[in-house]
């Protein structure tokens, strides 16, 4: 079953990518949308700092629980007599605190998929658009074949490699 | 999580394969060549590989988190698992042993019973190449970049090698640190 497209040239689900090194820094910024209204260079490279801030302190403020203590006392937090806690951890430990992940407003919704290696990939789409994990992981293989493959791309450096951009757009225009 | 796991994800996680020669032939041409060029320094050529493997690995890293789907490894043992059962399984289609722990788990050994790098390989006979030149070291150099890329500062070498008379083949993987979150390098 497919809604009717909201937008007057198709059914549009993905608006634009943009990529983000591990210092906050812009490395790819694309649209998907003909016609798309852009910002200038700047404002796209001041958007990923202030994002990279962003996200880093979505993850700072993660809230943590005080760690279990031998004493069976202090089972209710904040009780009344019960000792300050030994230490926190974060509600499951065994998942590393992440940042900001989703962002919706009525009109879009961004997605930030952060690699364990620190790069942000930041996707606006429609907010109805399923499966953005699907697209995400796609996005990030040919970005690890087209990209980091490319042996004249210097690391951390803006993505200037034609074959991304080819395949990339090949590959999200053959999806709607 | 369990290094059963990781076997399956190693076996199943498909990646477009060369024929192996190609690769032998392609690295053993690249070592040869560096013996000629550094006239035999065999510890400059081990150098060398290992720089070129780092390089390499600061970006397979990428190929192999976005091909396996795996998330962040919850200890150095699970690291170890890792590196044996699913990157060297995906990119060389090879499982190396982790084993020799030491009690603090931070430091293996990886014995390879097969490398691929090495078939048909032997070194030359000039007296000090069969004591100097670590031929795979180029491996060393790539655990050293990938692991980087993942907050891990680790120190590889090999302390034995079929190529040199010895028993096995074996790396030796040590965890320096785990680097914290620290403030992003300077970028202008």
């Amino acid at each position: 079953m497919r809604r009717a497209s909201r937008y007057p040239l198709g059914d549009v689900t993905v608006f634009s990518l943009i990529i983000i090194n591990k210092a906050g820094g812009l490395i790819y910024q694309r649209e998907y949308q003909a016609g798309l209204r852009s910002l200038s260079t700047n404002d796209y490279l001041v958007l990923a700092g202030t994002f990279h801030g962003v996200h880093a302190i979505t993850r700072s403020i993660t809230p943590k629980l005080p760690l279990a203590q031998t004493s069976p006392a202090t089972t209710t937090p904040g009780g009344g007599g019960s000792a300050p806690p030994a230490g926190y951890s974060y509600p499951n430990p065994g998942i590393a605190a992440s940042g900001l992940e989703h962002l919706e407003t009525e009109k879009f919704r961004l997605t930030c998929f952060q690699t364990l290696t620190g790069t942000k990939f930041l996707l606006f789409t429609d907010p109805m658009t399923g499966n953005v994990d699907t697209i995400m992981n796609k996005i990030y293989e040919l970005y690890a074949d087209y990209v980091m493959k490319n042996p004249f791309y210097q690391l951390e450096m803006p993505v200037r490699c034609e074959a991304f951009d080819r395949h990339l757009g090949a590959w999200l225009r053959g999806r709607t | 999580m369990s290094s059963s796991k990781a076997s399956r994800i190693g076996e199943e996680t498909r990646i477009d394969k060369v024929n192996a020669e190609l690769v032998t032939l392609t690295y053993g041409t690249i070592v040869a060549q560096l013996c000629q060029d550094y006239d035999s320094d065999y510890q400059e050529v081990n150098k060398q590989l290992d720089k070129m493997g780092y390089n390499i690995g600061m970006r397979l890293i990428e190929d192999f988190l976005a091909k396996s789907g795996v998330g962040r490894c919850a200890n150095f043992r699970e690291t170890a698992d890792m590196i044996a059962k699913v990157g060297f399984k995906i990119f060389l289609n090879v499982a190396p042993t982790v084993t020799n722990w030491t009690s603090d788990n931070n430091q293996f050994s990886l014995i390879f019973d097969e490398n691929p790098l090495a078939d048909f390989v032997e070194l030359p006979d000039d007296g000090r190449a069969q004591d100097e030149l670590w031929f795979s070291n180029i491996l060393c150099g790539v655990l050293r970049g990938a692991l980087e890329m993942v907050q891990m500062q680790i120190e590889a070498h090999f302390v034995s090698d079929i190529l040199r008379g010895d028993d096995t083949t074996e790396m030796r993987v040590s965890l320096v640190r785990y680097i914290e979150d620290e403030m992003p390098p300077e970028e202008e």
